[in-house]
Order: structure tokens, then sequence, then C-alpha cells
């Protein structure tokens, strides 16, 4: 906090008002708390650098879609679709995300405390020096980055029970690029036939200790004891994995 | 390896006695199907890799080319066409699926010419569009309710967005990366002069066309390609699409090779990538995630654009319609199974999905039996071919329509249903440099023009002999349309009289 922290009450408020408070607001303070937020969609819809907001309570769907830069800190869960189509910024979520956070994300970071849902990183993409990224404390569910095209996730899998597992089934399915990587492995029966396990070499290693680093950082925790070099690497069989599906006529 | 049982699809024939071996054909032709032969100072012709698209017959300067269909024919059978038969043999080799190009070609039945207009005589004078005036002006967007005004007379309701267009035309959608930079360039010049729009399609907008955002409808479908905060406002309204009249239910996927540097930039994926747009957008699998789309667009775009929702003519296009309006769209965009594609499934090109005609009729119907006609524009496309098309929609029910396939023969296409293999010898659907070059967008974008404006000059003629002078006042107005060689239920379906009721 410190210095002039703008707070508004969300509550009662609809998103469309809430969401032109908050660029208004963004204009003069570019620090932004938001209080009592109970399910309003599209907050932080594509803010640009420099804004920062702290949310308490619960955001709704749609929580950064196109956003361009800005950072969002979520003190509870985020719903479904965090980050849709966000070109740039930071989310960290002290809690669990929804289903197909990172949808098409191009740029940007995503921190999630603990697990995410079903389609997480779907159509993820990557451009350039955009290089999105989602990092998850515990496990995810169905089809984790599906489609995926580019940036990188990476699940740590904390906390697990003992019958829990890392992914769902279908993970990295129709992948034709980027990285995911799971501390622990995924079954073999539950892998997309588009995505193949890769040795981890160095620049993995600082990858993953850069993440883990950030994540301690922000959630608080002491992961002294996760080991990079144990960690099970994902990747796009090839980049253009339909090539000879089709007969042209 | 076994023989490959398919043959030429078309014969080229070379008048010897005019050919001066000049290699024009040899230099023009992107399939490679000419080749000069040193030794006996002749062309020869490779027939198996000709896909008829008249380049090298157009560019010949003696005229010694002809391109016939191959005249090998199998015993005649009616259920084992030779197209049936050579479908088999290259799946047999290839085991690949059928990949078409452009438009579903089978003999379905046409609504369009099954539809004939009415004109006034003695009662309703006709009007003389070239010395009366006759509006074809159009406003495409959600028109409120009522309007309300103040003691002073001003006007206080809030007016939803709302596209002017001076003709009821717009460019359909045609992906950078499917069709080429210069084709894009003439359809965005085109719109910009005839104060129409173009639509970007899938692909994104490179940078360079930022400035024809006043006529550019941007596209967002479920590969979000391209899309960003500037993308989005870029333009002057936005169009989910859903689905594609070409290939209802069917993503897309833009083979890498035809990921260049600029279409690249354009998508902002990597070089040499697949762009894959996966069949669904998996943020919506309902009309409430609809919904929720529709607003987030609206959102970052603070409620300025109006948003088209494209779906394609299936069975229940009329209920998905109504759910369309419900969820907020200010637009409906229907298109019908004749819509072109650069690259589609070919079972499902011809199998899926229905006419436009009827589609359009009974989705107009729903709207107006349900009361929330006003809150949508409809926008008819999938095989517009000429301005009684266009009339004839009009009076079915939409507000507007758009052209693709019309637009790129326009541009020079021959419809050689090639556009997949990305050689398109006339610099349409094509990134290849040497060919791209070909289509050159200072003179073909007039050639958008005379088109548009050539049909704008027929709707006119049209309308002024029908003794309207106001396009609007045609729009759902059936009793200006007669069915011929129809039965009841179609009739009862496209909610017309047969001709001579
Ligand atoms: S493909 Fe076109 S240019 Fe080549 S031979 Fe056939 S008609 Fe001529
Ligand atoms: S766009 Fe080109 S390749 Fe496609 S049908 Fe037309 S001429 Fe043939």
């Amino acid at each position: 906090m410190g210095q002039n922290m703008k707070t508004i009450d969300a509550l009662n408020m609809n998103y469309r008002d809430l969401n032109n408070l908050i660029s208004e607001t963004a204009e003069v303070d570019k620090n932004i708390t938001l209080g009592n937020v109970y399910g309003q969609r599209y907050i932080g819809r594509g803010l640009p650098k420099k804004v920062k907001i702290k949310i308490y309570g619960t955001p709704g769907n749609d929580m950064a879609a196109y956003m361009d830069g800005a950072e969002l800190e979520i003190f509870g869960n985020a719903q479904d679709a965090v980050g849709n189509t966000m070109n740039d910024g930071k989310i960290i979520v002290h809690g669990s995300c929804g289903d197909t956070a990172g949808y098409s994300m191009r740029g940007g970071e995503i921190y999630v405390e603990g697990n995410v849902g079903y389609r997480v990183g779907i159509h993820m993409k990557e451009y350039r020096e955009m290089k999105p990224i989602i990092v998850a404390g515990g496990k995810a569910g169905d089809f984790l980055g599906e489609y995926m095209a580019g940036g990188a996730i990476i699940l740590l899998g904390m906390n697990l029970k003992k019958d829990e597992d890392l992914t769902g089934r279908f993970c990295g399915t129709g992948m034709h690029g980027g990285t995911i990587y799971l501390n622990g492995k995924t079954e073999k029966y539950k892998l997309g036939k588009e995505a193949v396990k890769v040795k981890l070499d160095e620049t993995d290693i600082t990858f993953l200790k850069k993440h883990i680093d950030l994540y301690s950082k922000y959630f608080k925790k002491d992961l002294t004891a996760l080991k990079p070099e144990l960690f099970v690497k994902y990747c796009a069989v090839n980049k253009n994995p339909y090539k000879n599906m089709y007969c042209r006529y | 390896m076994s023989i490959d049982f398919n043959t030429p699809a078309f014969e080229v024939i070379r008048d010897e006695k005019r050919c001066i071996q000049c290699k024009v054909c040899v230099q023009q032709c992107a399939n490679s199907v000419h080749a000069y032969d040193e030794e006996e100072d002749i062309v020869k012709a490779d027939d198996m890799k000709c896909v008829n698209c008249h380049r090298c017959v157009l560019l010949c300067p003696t005229r010694a080319l002809k391109i016939k269909k191959y005249s090998l024919e199998f015993k005649e059978n009616a259920n084992w066409t030779s197209t049936a038969i050579n479908e088999i043999y290259k799946q047999a080799q290839t085991g690949g699926v059928l990949l078409s190009s452009m438009g579903n070609p089978k003999p379905f039945p046409i609504y369009w010419d099954k539809m004939l207009l009415n004109a006034s005589q003695v009662t309703n004078p006709s009007i003389d569009p070239l010395r009366e005036p006759m509006e074809t002006k159009v406003m495409l967007g959600r028109k409120p309710e009522k309007l309300e005004f103040d003691l002073n007379g001003k006007l206080i309701t809030e007016i939803p967005p709302q596209l002017e267009l001076n003709i009821p035309i717009m460019f359909s959608a045609m992906s950078y990366g499917s069709i080429s930079r210069n084709a894009h360039e003439s359809l965005a010049r085109a719109a910009s002069e005839l104060g129409i729009f173009y639509n970007t399609g899938e692909g994104g907008l490179n940078r360079d066309f930022y400035k024809y955002g006043k006529n550019t409808i941007v596209q967002v479908a479920s590969g979000r390609f391209g899309v960003n905060k500037d993308y989005l406002n870029a333009g002057a309204a936005i169009e989910i699409k859903i689905g594609q009249g070409a290939k209802p239910g069917i993503g897309g996927h833009l083979p890498g090779e035809k990921v260049d540097e600029d279409v690249s930039a354009t998508r902002m994926i990597p070089e040499g990538s697949d762009a894959i747009s996966p069949a669904p957008h998996h943020d919506i699998y309902s009309i409430e995630d609809l919904r929720q789309l529709i607003y987030s667009l609206k959102e970052v775009t603070d409620y300025k654009k109006p948003v088209f929702v494209k779906i394609a003519a299936v069975h229940n296009a009329a209920a998905i319609a109504s759910g369309i309006a419900r969820a907020g769209a200010d637009a409906i965009v229907i298109d019908g199974f004749r819509g072109g594609t650069g690259a589609a499934p070919t079972r499902v090109r011809d199998n899926v999905g229905i006419p436009v005609e009827l589609a359009l009729a009974t989705i107009d119907q729903r709207l107006r039996e349900e009361g929330i006609r006003n809150q949508v524009s409809i926008i008819a496309a999938g095989s517009i071919r000429n301005s009684a098309d266009i009339v004839k929609a009009i009076a079915l029910g939409a507000d507007a329509v758009y052209i693709a396939s019309a637009a790129v023969i326009a541009l020079g296409c021959h419809m050689c249903h090639a556009c997949s293999t990305g050689k398109c010898n006339w610099g349409i659907a094509t990134q290849e440099p040497e060919l791209v070059k070909r289509l050159n967008p200072d003179i073909m974008y007039k050639r958008l023009i005379n088109l548009i404006s050539a049909w704008n000059h027929e709707i006119q003629e049209i309308l002024g002999g029908m003794g309207i002078n106001a396009i609007d006042s045609l729009r759902g107005n059936r009793l200006m349309l007669r069915g011929i060689d129809i039965n009841d239920k179609e009739l009862e379906i496209l909610g017309i009289k047969y001709a001579g009721e």
C-alpha cells in the first residue's frame, strides 16, 4: 500500500458501472483496491501497464479479458476464463481458479496459489518476445493446455491428496507449440497424442527456478523442497500436427 | 507403389499453329503445367496438374490455348459418377480427408431462382431512380423499443451503436492468410470509397490496414488470432464467428506453410506454425456464455461498436438466432451452405447446412413472432450472386448482405476451386510474393467499386419498378415475392405466395 491507494467499494455495483469507475479512477490513481467484489465480470478488461488492482472478494468470469499490462492481485478465488485473450500483465490469485484460465492468452503471467479447472491454458500462444505463463500451485482439470500454441504452463502439484492426480485427462491434446511442466508425471493414457515427453535442459531448470521463486515470493511459501530437476516436460510432437490429414482436391 | 488411378480433370489444348513458344504460359502457371522442351522447341503440358484457372489461356498472346474437361468417360452410371469414383481413388491412395475450396457445387435447389419479384402497374406508379430520390442507405444495429424526448424535444433515449451503409452490401470475412495482402487492400479501399464495410476474417488486422478502420469489421473467432484491445478498437464493428456456411461445426486450419512473416505478424503467432481455430469457442457452451463474450467485447470497446454474431445456416437456425438476439448481439449474420471457403472438408462443404434463403425466412419470421426483430439486424450471406439475389434477400427479411465469392470473382478469381493449394494464379488465395504481385490493388479496388455501384443501380431500378423509394420499405416485404416451381412446404417456409396468386 503506502502511496495514494484508492479504494472502491464494489458492493451492489453492476459490472458496467464498476469497470467504468475502475477505468476512470485508473486515469488518476494507478493503485486501486476493490472491496466487496461479488462476481462482477470483466474486472481489469483491457487495462494498460502500471495499473495495479487489489481485489477482495470473488471476481466474476472473464477477469482480465484482453488485459494489456495491468497487475491484478486477488485475495480470494477467481472464476472462469481468467485472463481470456490477455495480451500482457500479471495476475496473482490467492486461491483457486475456474475453467479456461488463460484462454488464448498471448502474453503476461497468471499465478494461482491453488488449483485450476478444466481447459486451462487452452490455445495459449506466443508471439516474438511475448510468452505467456501460467503457474499453479496445485492440480489441473481435464484438457490442460489443449490446442496450446505457445507459452508455458507450470503445475507445482502441491498439497495433493493421496488419490488425487496432478492433471486430468487429455493433457496437451491438439498441442502445437509451448511447454507444459509438471511436478510429477501424468499417466500416459492421460496425455493427448499431439504431446510428447521431452528431457529437461539447463534453460528449463533456470526457467522453472525463476518461476518457483516468484511463486514462493507471491504466496510467501517456502518451496526449497521443490526440485526443478525432477519436473517432467511436455512439448508438441510438431507444430504442424495435421499436415498429412488432408488430401487436396 | 501402386499406380495412380486418377486421371487428369482437364486437358490443355495447344494450337501448335498459333503457339510461338514465347513461354508466357510456362512462367504464368504456378502449377508447373507448361514446360518448354528445348530439343523439340515446343511447349508441352502436363494435364494432370492443371486446375483450370484460365490464367494461361487469358495471357497467351496468340490465343493458342484452350482448357477442356478431360474427356475420359467411365461407363455411364447415374449413381457411380466419375466424381464419386475419383474421390475413392484419391482417398484410397492418400488416406486423407478430402479437402475442397469455394462453395458447395452440388445441384441443390437455389431458391433465389425460384422467387420472382413484383412491379407496379397502373395503381401504384413506378419510380424512375435516375431522376427521383431513391434511398439505399441502411443502418445496422439494435433499434430501441421506443424513443423518448425531453420537454425541449431533445432525444433522451440512448441509441445503441449503428453502422451506416451507403449500400446494403458488405464484403464478407476472408482472413489475411487465406487471401493475399493485395486482395485485402483492394477490399479495404473499395469499402472505404463506397461507404460500406469489409471484414478482416479471423486472421487479425495488419497494422498497415488500420487506416481503413472506419470501414472495417474485425472478426473474433475461436482461435482469437491477432485479437487484442487495439484490434478490437480498430474497426467499426466486431463480428464473433461461431460458424461458417461452407463448414458448419468445423474449425479452421491455416497450414503453417502459409504463415509467412507478414501473416505471422498479423495473426500474432510464430512463422510456420499452424493456425488452428478450434471448432467451438471454448468459452462458449451456451447462449449465456455467448452473452458473456458479446459483453466482454462491448466492455473493452466502451459499448461503442455493434457486435455481430455469425452462424452457419443449420436446421434450427431460427431458435439459435432468437438466442443470439437475446444474448445482446446487435446483428446476426446467417451464412448459407453455398458460402465459399479457402478450404473445407469436402463432405462437410457438400452435405452440411441449409440454403440461406430458407434460414433467412425462418429467422426473420421467428424474430417477428417473438417481437424482437427490432433488437437485431440480419445480414444474409452465402453465395449472393447478383443484385436480384440481394433484392430478394431483403424482401425475405435481411437488412443487408455479405458477399465474398462475388467479390473475389470481381478481383479475377476464375472459380477453379484450388484455393487450398496456396498457388492461386490470380494472386488471391496465395501468399507467394510472385503470385500476390499479379493482383494490383490500384486497379482491382476499382473493379470492386464498379461491381457494387452497378448492383446498387440495379437495386434502385428494381425498387423503382416496385414503386418503392427506400430500401427500408422493402425489408421483410414478402408480398413483393412470388414462388415458382416449388412446393407448398417451401412456400410456407419462405412465407410467400405462388406466382399467379
Ligand atoms: S492451372 Fe491454370 S495456368 Fe496452369 S495450365 Fe491450367 S489453366 Fe493454365
Ligand atoms: S481464389 Fe484463386 S485459387 Fe481460389 S478459386 Fe479463385 S482463382 Fe482459383
